[in-house]
């Protein structure tokens, strides 16, 4: 992986430059909501990558919690990071997209108050893992991540179970998208994932290499004295 | 369009203010085990 990554970098950057130009030059202009739509291609795929990343920290938190495993842990932590920087996209370009097309930045309905709770959950996740010491604080971690999971069905279904004034699903929604508005969006998603795939990689990397250091200032603290 | 190029621009200047974070976290380790092979040789 580690020869990989440059060759991965460059080809992701290719990837998210074409997918930059589908959404701003090839999509189809919108007959409602003209040029502002085309935010969705930046909105959405972040959407679905922040729910990725938010399983893989489920998961991960899953299996730590039964074998104890430090790379599953290690998993959990990177995961939930990336995972709440494609959030804070959510929560940044959905209100820029709802100024101009519903004349307001933000309503507390059902989708947009349990992804800021998502939001919350994950940062609260980070601060717990960042100010808290002890054998403990890894097994508490986990137990909070496993319990904010639950707000992402929550959050995803929250537009097919309450009346909201977010818009309908884009895929499964039952509504009529222009097959090449699909095309550009699958094309965005892939390109946002292969991007916050690198990203997870460097920040999974970064916490094995700080947990290595930290085990060896320990030793050498006990050597010292 | 402003809303257009406003929510582009958010977009990667949170990932790129992400990126940074990260990379000043590995140069900060860096510098650790530079310190530390410091010490483990004096």
């Amino acid at each position: 992986m580690k020869r990989a990554f440059p060759i991965l970098a460059v080809l992701t950057a290719a990837l998210l430059s074409f997918a930059l130009y589908e959404a701003l030059v090839v999509a189809p202009t919108d007959q409602l909501q003209g040029d502002v739509y085309r935010i969705i291609y930046y909105h959405v795929p972040s959407a679905w990558t922040m729910f990725i990343f938010f399983l893989v920290n489920f998961v991960a938190s899953v299996v730590y919690l039964i074998r104890r495993n430090l790379k599953a842990d290690a998993v959990a932590v990177a995961a939930a990071e990336v995972g709440i920087v494609f959030c804070t996209v959510v929560l940044v370009t959905g209100p820029l997209w709802a100024r101009p097309v519903w004349g307001i930045w933000w309503t507390w309905d059902v989708r947009l108050t349990s992804t800021l709770v998502l939001w919350l959950i994950y940062v609260s996740y980070l601060i717990l893992r960042r100010f808290s010491s002890g054998g403990q604080m890894p097994v508490l971690a986990a137990a909070l991540a496993v319990f904010g999971a639950l707000d992402m069905p929550l959050v995803y279904f929250s537009i097919w179970f309450f009346r909201t004034q977010h818009p309908q699903p884009v895929v499964g929604g039952g509504g009529s998208t222009d097959p090449r508005m699909l095309h550009i969006w699958l094309i965005n998603w892939a390109a946002f994932l292969c991007f916050g795939l690198l990203v997870f990689w460097s920040r999974y990397r970064l916490e094995v290499l700080r947990r290595e250091v930290e085990e060896i200032q320990a030793m050498e603290s006990l050597r010292e004295a | 369009m402003t809303y257009l190029y406003a929510a582009y621009a958010a977009t990667w200047i949170i990932h790129i203010a992400y990126l940074a974070t990260l990379l000043s976290r590995y140069t900060r380790l860096r510098n650790e085990i530079r310190e530390l092979k410091t010490v483990r040789e004096g």
